[in-house]
């Protein structure tokens, strides 16, 4: 059999350094998205609270215990990071590979978001997620931090999500 | 423009694509006639006022939102889900 190499969607394009803002890529470990089945909402939820210890999120919003994340990513869906999840009543998809995931860590990295991005990120707390956009690319923004984001884009949009968010990061460091 | 999305809070147009007036809700029985159809499918009103029309929050939930605006002051008056 073929063995294949394994490669991270940023793979020899990070980490970039400009100015105080930093662009790493983050290891998820698996992802999956869970999208309840009608009427089974709440069910869901106590469900991933009983095994994972995590809720199923609020719009917007994120829930975490230990390795495991749920980050809500859309009407009726979140994202299961860090572990795959074993559940009954919702639409359970494996996207594991799917994902590129990146961290942008230092202090500007409100004025890096400003610039590629229509929301008001001063604006969410640590914990705080939003489906949005990063120039054209479809993203999930989540702040980990007082300085710290977390951007997450479809594997296929890693190049241009790099692009993008490297050019704003010069912009900044430009002006000092 | 600023469009309300009823579950992400206000959001700003680029997230939002544009379906059209929000009469394509009012789908026609079967057996409503050719005439029925025929203004279901084709027919706009295209009004200088109010109207509604149905955005997608495409960048963001993906909801699909009603929108009552007035195209002349450019107000926004109401979002709503289309989805009960």
């Amino acid at each position: 059999m073929v063995e294949l190499i394994a490669k991270t969607p940023c793979d020899g394009l990070l980490p970039i350094s400009l100015g105080a803002v930093t662009l790493t890529e983050v290891e998820t470990g698996p992802i999956t998205s869970i999208s309840s089945l009608k009427g089974q909402k709440k069910a869901v939820s106590d469900a991933l609270k009983a095994a994972y210890g995590t809720a199923f999120p609020a719009p917007s919003r994120t829930t975490a215990k230990d390795t495991a994340r749920l980050i809500w990513s859309g009407r009726g869906q979140a994202l299961m990071l860090g572990v795959a999840p074993q559940i009954k009543g919702a639409a359970v998809t494996d996207q594991s590979d799917a994902w590129c995931c990146v961290e942008l860590a230092g202090a500007g990295v409100d004025d890096v978001l400003s610039r590629v991005t229509p929301i008001d990120t001063r604006a969410m707390k640590r914990g705080h997620t939003a489906r949005t956009l990063v120039q054209h690319v479809s993203v999930v923004l989540t702040r980990t931090g007082k300085d710290r984001f977390e951007v997450m884009a479809m594997r296929s949009m890693a190049t241009t999500l790099l692009h993008d968010l490297e050019r704003a990061m010069s912009g900044v460091a430009a002006r000092g | 423009m600023r469009l309300t999305c009823p579950i992400c809070g206000e959001r700003d147009r680029r997230e939002f694509y544009y379906q059209g007036e929000a009469v394509m809700l009012e789908r026609p029985a079967p057996d409503a006639g050719d005439a029925a159809w025929d203004a279901y499918l084709h027919l706009r009103d295209n009004a200088a006022g109010e109207t509604q029309d149905l955005w997608c929050h495409e960048a963001g939930c993906g909801s699909w939102i009603k929108v009552t605006r007035n195209t002349v002051t450019h107000k926004v008056l109401k979002t709503e889900l289309v989805a009960k």
